[in-house]
């Protein structure tokens, strides 16, 4: 029952406003694939374009090689679940869930038998003949989970679904919400701007900026290897710095920033181009007191306390960088340090253009 | 704040409802006078004002014809204003504002003049035959209501629900009736209750409609006094309240009770 879907150069727009751009997404049958973003990057057009409630301008959505695009929304088979869960008031939860088996025509006693055990799932059926409104924030999101699963869609989507939940319950149904999609091996579509959201619980992640898709892969590889500086800074790689590369001498690269040369282990960073951007976390540069570390002078601005780090602010020639420094040592704002990269925690981008 | 309303408010409510109630109780105690002129207190009780009016056939055919009118209006008021009103907030954000504004701006115009230019052009412009002149006014008179009543029921409706119940299946017109109406349950009833009233009550745009043989209740009522001042006035009277809480009752609990059953 699980299908591919499929997303092919897919461009949207409202009136003359383009909202999507050439947006190419496949994601693999009982996969969960999250688009991840700023509000108004167009993660939530993309989801109603998958439901039907919008047309492509161009393009195309197959599902399990089933062309959607013209085909009207009930018609999708599609599991929606919503940032206001969207329970039908006038409807008991036992109700709401047996809705999508009455469109299809199933006889009352095996509805109300099947919404039941779906219930069951969710840990609800007990309040099976509540109204929506006599339930808790979350109780309403498992009700609107069990309402998109007991019709067993070939691809259930979720747009938002835990925004409107407080933390500690938000992280609750995360994980229940992947275990239930595990379980049935739906193929799944998940909408946030929640960067941990996406990560925790995603096979893969497109991360999407202005209508276009910017990277799409594992949470591990967008976290460790982001391809370009928009998702890098997005996954919290703070110091971006151009260099030159002036000379290559075996493993040994010597490059420049602002009048400043560093030499670099190429082995340790993979291919290093003539020019490049070298992207840190905070925790990639080490701050060290050693004058004659291999690294770029800096100047100590205010520092703050992390809890597992200090984190200070530091003024070099190649401009603001932020860089953690231990524990165990606070140093006082005005000390000249180096800032030393650390490989591991450090990526190397091709530099671009006017971005 | 306590739980027991302040003395000044409980104060303030009676006397609305004593200002409320005192026209009433002066009708239906000049209903029940057994006299031949108006007079409250009643002098004697009888119900011959009642027999009265059911006596003289202007009144027992205008009664037939304002139901007939009231209930016909507002129910072709409906069917036009439910849907515009659906559209009206449904595509709030893609519709330019002044079409909602369309609705309403006929309450803005007087009903006196509302009522000539009906006459005019209507009656005697497109010679329709009276009754169905009454009934394209008093639809007219009654749809900015409905659509104001019912778009303020639709402005707290969801439309995610909309979307919901479609991605599980449900065809967008079946959908409509099966998940839209009966959230706005309550402001059908309400515009139709509201409706119904300012048809059954109208004066104004009816005494231009009015024609030959057909007349309204309340243009009989008109009619009635101008020779008369005999308490049959004070008696239709309590029986238009009579009809008119019934109409609401009957409204409140079929309405209410189909919606409710699915
Ligand atoms: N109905 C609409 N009419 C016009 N513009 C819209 C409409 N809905 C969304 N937009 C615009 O499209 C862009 C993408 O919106 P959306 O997909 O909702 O973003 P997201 O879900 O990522 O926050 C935004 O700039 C938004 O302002
Ligand atoms: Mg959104």
């Amino acid at each position: 029952m699980t299908q591919p879907l499929d997303i092919n150069a897919v461009s949207a727009h409202y009136g003359t406003t383009k909202v999507l751009e050439d947006l190419s997404l496949s994601v693999q049958a009982g996969e969960l694939v999250s688009l991840l973003g700023a509000s108004g990057c167009g993660k939530t057009t993309t989801l109603r374009l998958i439901a039907g409630f919008l047309s492509p301008t161009s393009g195309s959505i197959t599902l399990g090689g089933r062309d959607l695009t013209r085909l009207p929304t009930h018609k999708r088979d599609i599991g929606l679940v919503f940032q206001n869960y969207a329970l039908f008031p006038h409807l008991t939860v036992l109700e709401n869930v047996a809705f999508g088996l009455k469109q299809r025509g199933i006889a009352p006693a095996e509805r109300r038998k099947r919404a039941l055990a779906m219930l069951e799932r969710v840990g609800l059926a007990a309040l099976a003949d509540r109204a929506p409104g006599a339930l808790s924030g979350g109780q309403k999101q498992r009700v609107a989970l069990a309402r998109a699963l007991v019709i067993e869609p070939p691809l259930l989507m979720f747009d938002e679904p835990l925004s409107n939940l407080d933390a500690k319950l938000r992280v609750d149904m995360r994980v229940e919400i992947r275990q239930l999609q595990r379980a049935n091996g739906t193929t799944s579509v998940y909408v946030t701007h929640d960067q941990e959201e996406a990560f925790s619980i995603s096979d893969r992640v497109a991360i999407m900026n202005a209508g276009r898709l910017m990277q799409f892969d594992r949470p591990e590889v967008l976290y460790r290897r982001p391809a370009n500086t928009f998702v890098a800074r997005f996954v919290g790689f703070e110091n971006i710095i151009p260099f030159k590369v002036t000379a290559r001498e075996g493993d040994r690269v010597t490059a420049e920033t602002a009048g400043m040369a560093l030499r670099l282990p190429q082995s340790a960073y993979g291919t290093i181009p003539d020019t490049f951007l070298l992207a840190t976390r905070p925790d990639g540069l080490v701050v060290s007191t050693d004058p004659a570390a291999e690294g770029l002078p800096a100047t100590l601005g205010l520092r703050t306390y992390l809890g597992r780090a200090y984190q200070y602010q530091c003024e070099t020639p190649a401009g603001h960088l932020i860089a953690n420094g231990s524990l165990t040592a606070p140093l006082e704002s005005g000390t000249a340090v180096k800032l030393v990269p650390a490989p591991e925690q450090c990526t190397i981008l091709a530099a671009e253009g006017a971005r | 704040m306590s739980d027991r309303p302040h003395p000044i408010l409980i104060g303030v409510a009676a006397l609305v409802y004593f200002f409320l109630m005192v026209p009433l109780v002066i009708v239906v105690g000049a209903a029940l006078s057994d006299t031949t002129y108006l007079t409250f207190p009643p002098q004697g009780l009888s119900l011959r004002w009642f027999e009265n009016i059911f006596a003289i056939s202007a009144f027992r055919r205008t009664i037939v014809t304002s139901l007939q009118i009231a209930f016909l209006g507002t129910l072709i008021a409906l069917l036009i204003g439910i849907p515009a009103a659906y559209a009206l907030n449904r595509f709030r954000v893609e519709l330019p504002r002044w079409l909602g504004t369309l609705f309403v701006l006929p309450i803005l115009v007087p009903e006196i003049v509302f009522g000539f230019a009906l006459l005019k052009s209507l009656t005697v412009g497109a010679g329709v035959p009276v009754f169905v002149a009454l009934l394209i006014g008093h639809t007219l008179l009654v749809l900015p209501y409905v659509v104001r009543v019912i778009s303020a029921s639709l402005a707290s409706f969801d439309f995610s629900i909309e979307e919901a119940a479609i991605s599980l299946g449900s065809a967008p017109v079946k959908t409509f009736f099966t998940i839209v109406l009966p959230n706005v349950r309550a402001g059908v009833i309400a515009a139709f209750i509201l409706a119904f009233i300012t048809s059954l009550n109208d004066v104004s745009v009816s005494l231009f409609l009015t024609g030959p043989g057909i007349s309204t209740l309340p243009i009989q009522i008109l009619a009635h006094v101008e020779q008369f001042f005999d308490p049959t006035v004070a008696s239709v009277s309590v029986l238009l309240m009579f009809l008119t809480v019934a109409v609401m009752a009957v409204v409140e609990r079929t309405l209410g009770l189909t919606f409710l059953a699915k």
